[in-house]
């Protein structure tokens, strides 16, 4: 499924009919990841992060669908979605400080970056095993159907996921619970360097739905009004008790896996290439300037204004101290525990590892 | 007061618990309708329903993530495996996600639920319905691991594992399931996560044993009493986290301690109990801490009785450690 026209226009009987403000707002929040992305990618080359695992390409599939959510509605995140988080009003500066482990990590360093959550915008914690967030997003969906609240989760997952034993439990608790549940896969085309043809022999991912009797569509990852129209369908089939909604979204990890990857080892240049011209941004670009409510200087300016935003972020992120080393000894339990008492005085009574510089 | 066996002791208190809290539900395999292959839950789907008490599809994956997804979402879901030797597929999100969820989220989450497991042998249920899987969950932070030994502490302990915000494994011996009854309070009482308890007063040799090893170890106690070994005995009731002042105050008396546990030797929980008494009671100690416990195979059949700690094997072990 297709929305934006290769003109910039839409096909009308698919517009999910936004705003013009909306639209535009969509646009500005998928730049603004790029932009914090393309920050991050190039400090950590540096050496002044550990780690990043971005979503050059991805962002209408993230984005789109974070913004297709209402407000009220779950997003069970795999670990390429922090636009999503960013859309929800999180703060950048919070997210850079976590990206930093430093004193104020909502995290307090106990994890490698890009692992984010937040309560307050509904946002479940990205965990590294691949498909272990699914169930749980069923679950959630369970109990918000359980406690009658008009909720629904979106969870994202990769196609890799598809593959994992937790996919098929979840898959399978839907179908026969019916909670109002999206689960959301974009499909990107590599598991770190394993294509999709390696990775399922079905012909798409969106026919494992049919397995489950889960309602399946596959849409045009790239086209965030596409992706933005599949997912409003699952959210009112959700809230209107129709239960669980599947949606492929086709897109293409343009970047590496992470920052620790290199992807030329497994896929040509030519492959990247004709996917940089189906970029999800300069398509959304095309049609917000079709509609004529934007121009080269709005766009530069926008640009401009993101790129001092990240900037100022992680030059503060950069004063900030290491978070307390007591720290590490909290939240293992509501209560600490008396091992972990003991174990935390004798750790800050006693000797320091040398910093890792100092290590021959 | 009624007589209960330890089934229908849990089955009390989880009656108890649906009653009290509306965010209460149970889920597994067979617990609705059959109440259970061991009946534990049978007749809670007719007094509260199919959406408080969940007959699941067969895996342990989907049973345990998606309560944990409950969990997240305000409810405390109990849910059953209906043996611990089929608990390995839902590891992964206990070990992974259940037991590290309130730490990565700096408490902001947390996945207050409980994982009721019938385990341990006894019952001729060869290798894959008679593990103690207890070191593995006692091995990752975050987790809190109960092994009842008799009804009144299971009501007690099911209760106050319900109503606890961290995620507990639940260990029922379930040799023991139906062969012991004692008088049961028809209330909700708790029984506090954490306390062991002294069974058998003695001054010579502290005993550890905890579930269906318990009867065992008392026995045991009993049988070289005739022969002047006077034995305290430790219910652990709370494996983890451990009661730690009852079990070093008692070998600071006694200065000798065996431990007794169903489960393999090696980096079983025996081996950590011995290594945090040495810690803090080594210049009491009058002989070897001495662990009595089921051999490093699998699970066997035919010979259980020989694989298991059972009386034979413990009373001698006891004398020797008296007389040492």
């Amino acid at each position: 499924m297709q929305v934006i026209r290769d003109d910039g226009s839409l096909d009308s009987k698919l517009d999910p009919g936004l705003s013009v403000d909306e639209v535009i707002a969509l646009y500005k929040a998928m730049v603004r990841t790029r932009i914090v992305d393309d920050r991050l990618e190039r400090i950590q080359r540096q050496g002044r992060i550990a780690f990043h695992v971005g979503s050059l390409g991805e962002e209408a599939a993230i984005v789109g669908a974070a913004a297709a959510l209402r407000d009220r509605d779950w997003i069970v995140p795999c670990y390429r979605e922090v636009g999503a988080l960013l859309w929800r009003g999180y703060p950048l500066q919070r997210y850079v400080d976590h990206m930093y482990g430093n004193a104020d990590d909502p995290v307090h360093g106990r994890q490698m970056p890009d692992h984010t959550f937040s309560r307050p915008h509904r946002y479940l914690a990205v965990s590294a095993p691949i498909g272990t967030q699914i169930p749980h997003a069923v679950g959630l969906a369970m109990a918000a159907k359980k406690r009658d609240l008009d909720e629904c989760v979106g969870v994202f997952f990769g196609d890799g996921a598809t593959s994992s034993n937790d996919f098929h439990a979840a898959m399978n608790f839907a179908g026969v619970f019916q909670p109002p549940v999206l689960f959301l896969c974009r499909n990107n085309g590599y598991a770190i360097s394993l294509p999709v043809e390696r990775q399922t022999a079905t012909r798409t991912i969106a026919e494992k739905a049919a397995a489950y009797r889960v309602p399946a569509a596959r849409v045009d990852g790239n086209d965030a009004l596409a992706v933005f129209g599949a997912v409003r369908e699952g959210v009112q089939r959700a809230a209107n008790g129709g239960g669980p909604t599947f949606i492929e979204l086709l897109t293409y990890r343009v970047g590496g896996h992470s920052t620790s990857d290199d992807p030329r080892i497994y896929r040509s240049e030519e492959e990247v290439d004709a996917w940089r011209d189906a970029d999800p941004i300069l398509r959304l670009r095309k049609h917000i300037e079709h509609r004529d409510v934007w121009n080269d200087d709005l766009d530069s300016d926008w640009r401009t204004v993101c790129d001092l935003e990240v900037k100022a972020c992680v030059r503060r992120a950069e004063q900030k101290p290491a978070p307390e080393l007591g720290e590490m000894f909290t939240d293992v339990y509501a209560e600490q525990p008396w091992h972990l008492r003991e174990q935390q005085a004798r750790s800050l009574g006693g000797p320091r590892a040398a910093a890792e510089e100092d290590e021959s | 007061m009624t007589e209960m066996n330890l089934v229908q002791a849990i089955n009390s208190a989880l009656r108890g618990a649906l009653r009290e809290d509306e965010n209460v539900l149970l889920m597994g395999e067979d617990i609705g309708t059959l109440g259970g292959v061991f009946r534990v839950t049978q007749g809670l789907r007719e007094e509260f329903g199919p959406d408080r008490v969940l007959d699941t599809p067969l895996s342990e994956t989907g049973i345990l993530g998606t309560a944990i997804g409950m969990a997240l979402h305000g409810l405390r879901p109990v849910s059953e495996i209906q043996f611990a030797d089929f608990i390995y597929p839902g590891f992964d999100q206990l070990v992974s996600e259940a037991a590290k969820y309130r730490y990565r989220t700096a408490g902001e989450f947390h996945v207050p639920m409980v994982v009721r497991t019938p385990y341990g042998g006894g019952i001729r249920g060869g290798q894959y319905h008679s593990q103690s899987p207890e070191a593995l969950f006692i091995h990752t932070p975050g987790l809190k691991v109960v092994c009842p030994s008799n009804p009144y502490d299971a009501k007690g302990l099911l209760l106050e594992a319900i109503e606890d915000d961290d995620p507990v494994i639940f260990f029922e011996p379930k040799r023991v399931y139906r062969a012991v009854k004692m008088d049961v309070p028809d209330t909700t009482y708790r029984v506090p996560l954490g306390e062991g308890k002294v069974v058998r007063a003695g001054e010579q040799v502290t005993c550890l044993a905890w579930g269906a090893m318990l009867y065992e170890a008392f026995s045991a106690a009993e049988e070289v009493a005739k022969e002047g070994v006077d034995v305290e005995v430790i219910d652990l009731r709370t494996l983890w986290p451990l009661d730690i002042e009852t079990i070093t105050s008692s070998v600071k008396k006694t200065g000798r301690l065996v431990i007794v546990h169903e489960a393999p030797r090696t980096c079983g929980f025996g081996g950590e109990l011995v290594a945090l008494i040495t810690e803090r009671a080594f210049l009491h100690l009058e002989a070897p801490p001495v662990r009595v416990t089921g051999w490093d195979t699998p699970f066997p059949l035919t010979h259980e009785r020989e694989y298991l700690p059972l009386v034979h094997r413990i009373a001698p072990v006891l004398l020797e450690t008296a007389r040492y």
